[in-house]
C-alpha cells in the first residue's frame, strides 16, 4: 500500500471511531443516567441486553445489523423507502456498528460515575432553587466526568479495532470503508505482508497514543471515585 | 511436588509452567495421525462436505476435516505452514503459486464449472426500477448501482469476473463491492444488498428462491478446479486416497448432483 492509500485508511479508521464514540457520548451517558438514577421495572434486564454487544460475537452484531438494516431489513427498508438511505455497505454503516460494540465500555462506566456522585451536593443544589437540567449540566455531570471520558477512550480504542460486524455490514471498499483492521485482514489474506506490516505498526502506535492519553486525562482520580 | 522452601512467587511460575505445558500437550494431539485435513475453495462447500461424509462411511476411522474458504486464503494458509493434505482450489493459477513454492505434489483437475451473473429475486419488490440483465454491458447502466465480486487478489471468480470486464472494457469499480469469498457475493445478493453478482453457477443453484441466473459470463476459458496433495500434509497415503476418491465415479456422482461439469 501506498503512503496516499494508508493515509486514507487511517483517516476512515478515525473518522469511523469518532462518529461512534460522539454517538456514544450522547447515548452512553444518557442510558448511563438512566440506569444510575432511574427507578423502573426491568432496568436490570435494559442494562443486561445493553451489555450484549461486550460479550456476544461480533458475527452475531453484524448478523443482526445486516438483518435489521438491510434493504429486506425492517428498518432498512423503511429507510430506503422513505428517504432512499442505505447503510448497508456505508461508511455510516461501519459507525453504526462500531458505535453498537463500543455502546457498553461507554455506558457502563458511565452508570458507575453517575452512580458515584454524592447526592447531597445536588441536593444542596436544589435546595439553592436551580432547574434539575442546571444541576445535571452543572454538578452531575462535571463530577461524573472523568469516569464518563475514560469509558469515551475505551469505547473509542475499541471502536477503532472493530472488525467482524464492520466487515459483515460495511464490506470492505477501499476508501469508502475500508478501515484499518480490515485493510490488515485483506493483506493478510493476500499475502502481502509488507503492506500488513505497515498498517499493523501503524495501529499499534494509535492504539498506544490512545491508551496514553486515556492515562493523562484521568491520573488516578477514576479508581478514587470507583472504590467510593 | 517439592515447592517446599520457594517463595509464592516461584509457586506461581511453577503453575503458570504447568498450564502452558498442559495447553501445548493437548494442541499437538489434535493433529495426529488418522485425521485428513482438506483446504477447499468456497464454492466446493457443499459437494465435499457430502464427498467427504460419504468417505468417512467408507473409511471409517479416518476423520476428514474440511477447511473451506477462498482458495487465495487457503493458499496463504498452506504457505504459512498450516498442516493441510488436500488442497483443492477454485483455479489453476492458485494452485500454479502452490506449485512454484514447492507446496504441492501432482495436481489433478476433478471438476468444471461456470461463472455467471445473479440477480435477487426479490428485487423487483424493492427496486422496481431495475433493468433486465443480459448482457456485461447491462450491468454498466447507472440503474445498477452495486455488484458484489470477489477480491481478485484472493478469490478465483472475483478474478475470473475482472478478466471478463477487462475484456469487455467494462470499469465498475465504483459499483463494486468486494467479498472475501464467492458465497459471501451469493448471500448479498440472495439478501437484496446488491444488484447483481458473480458467482459460479453452482453457487446459483443453492438459492433458486432467492437469486436467478441473469447471463452466463465467458471468463476467456474453461473454468477448472485442480487439486492435489501437499507437501506440509502428515497423511501422505490417506491424502491420495480421498483424491483418488473425489476422481472415482462416486465422487464424481456427487460433484455432478451439485452441478459441477466433469473435468
Amino acid at each position: 500500500m501506498d503512503l496516499h492509500s494508508i493515509s486514507i485508511t487511517l483517516g476512515l479508521s478515525l473518522k469511523v471511531a469518532a462518529w461512534a464514540t460522539a454517538l456514544n457520548l450522547v447515548l452512553g451517558v444518557g442510558v448511563g443516567f438512566l440506569l444510575a438514577r432511574g427507578r423502573f421495572p426491568g432496568r436490570d434486564l435494559l442494562d443486561t441486553v445493553l451489555t450484549l454487544p461486550m460479550v456476544m460475537p461480533p458475527t452475531v452484531l453484524g448478523y443482526y445489523l445486516l438483518v435489521v438494516f438491510g434493504r429486506q431489513g425492517a428498518l432498512g427498508g423503511w429507510l430506503q423507502s422513505q428517504f432512499g438511505i442505505n447503510l448497508i455497505f456505508t461508511w455510516q454503516g461501519a459507525v453504526i456498528a462500531a458505535a453498537l460494540v463500543a455502546f457498553p465500555l461507554v455506558f457502563k462506566p458511565a452508570r458507575a460515575a453517575f452512580e458515584a456522585v454524592d447526592g447531597q451536593l445536588e441536593q444542596a443544589a436544589r435546595v439553592l432553587g436551580i432547574s434539575e437540567c442546571a444541576i445535571f449540566f452543572r454538578v452531575t455531570l462535571p463530577l461524573a466526568w472523568r469516569g464518563i471520558l475514560a469509558g469515551l477512550l475505551l469505547g473509542f480504542a475499541r471502536a477503532m479495532g472493530e472488525f467482524g460486524a464492520t466487515l459483515m455490514v460495511a464490506g470492505s471498499i477501499p476508501g469508502q470503508t475500508q478501515t484499518l483492521s480490515i485493510a490488515i485482514y485483506e493483506a493478510v489474506q493476500a499475502g502481502q505482508d509488507d503492506s500488513a506490516n505497515t498498517l499493523v505498526w501503524l495501529t499499534s502506535l494509535v492504539c498506544i497514543l490512545v491508551l496514553l492519553a486515556a492515562g493523562r486525562l484521568a491520573p488516578g482520580r477514576i479508581a478514587h471515585q470507583h472504590r467510593q | 511436588m517439592t515447592d517446599d522452601g520457594q517463595g509464592p512467587m516461584m509457586r506461581y511460575i511453577t503453575l503458570c509452567k504447568w498450564m502452558v505445558a498442559a495447553l501445548l500437550a493437548t494442541a499437538s494431539c489434535s493433529v495426529l495421525a488418522g485425521q485428513l485435513l482438506v483446504s477447499a475453495a468456497s464454492s466446493l462447500t457443499n459437494a465435499f462436505r457430502e464427498v467427504a461424509a460419504l468417505y468417512r462411511v467408507q473409511h471409517p476411522g479416518v476423520a476428514v476435516a474440511l477447511n473451506f474458504a477462498a482458495s487465495g486464503v487457503l493458499l496463504q494458509q498452506l504457505d504459512k505452514g498450516a498442516p493441510v493434505d488436500v488442497l483443492a482450489s477454485a483455479d489453476q493459477h492458485t494452485m500454479d503459486l502452490a506449485q512454484q513454492r514447492g507446496l504441492i505434489g501432482a495436481r489433478r483437475d476433478f471438476a468444471r464449472n461456470s461463472l455467471v451473473v445473479v440477480v435477487p429475486v426479490l428485487v423487483p419488490l424493492v427496486n422496481p426500477g431495475q433493468p433486465a440483465l443480459s448482457s456485461l454491458a447491462d450491468l454498466g447502466q447507472d440503474a445498477i448501482t452495486r455488484v458484489a465480486i470477489g477480491n481478485p487478489k484472493i478469490v478465483p471468480a472475483g478474478r475470473y469476473a475482472h478478466r471478463a470486464l477487462q475484456a469487455a472494457k467494462l470499469d465498475l469499480q465504483a459499483k463494486t463491492i468486494q467479498t472475501q469469498n464467492v458465497r459471501q457475493a451469493l448471500d448479498y445478493v440472495a439478501r437484496g444488498e446488491v444488484d447483481a453478482g458473480f458467482v459460479y453457477r453452482t453457487d446459483a443453484a443453492l438459492m433458486p428462491d432467492k437469486v436467478k441466473v441473469a447471463f452466463e459470463v465467458l471468463a476467456g476459458g474453461t473454468i477448472r478446479y485442480p487439486l492435489a496433495a501437499s507437501k506440509h500434509g502428515r497423511n501422505a497415503a490417506e491424502a491420495a486416497r480421498f483424491i483418488d476418491f473425489i476422481l472415482s465415479p462416486a465422487g464424481q456422482a456427487i460433484l455432478a448432483k451439485h452441478g459441477f461439469l466433469e473435468p
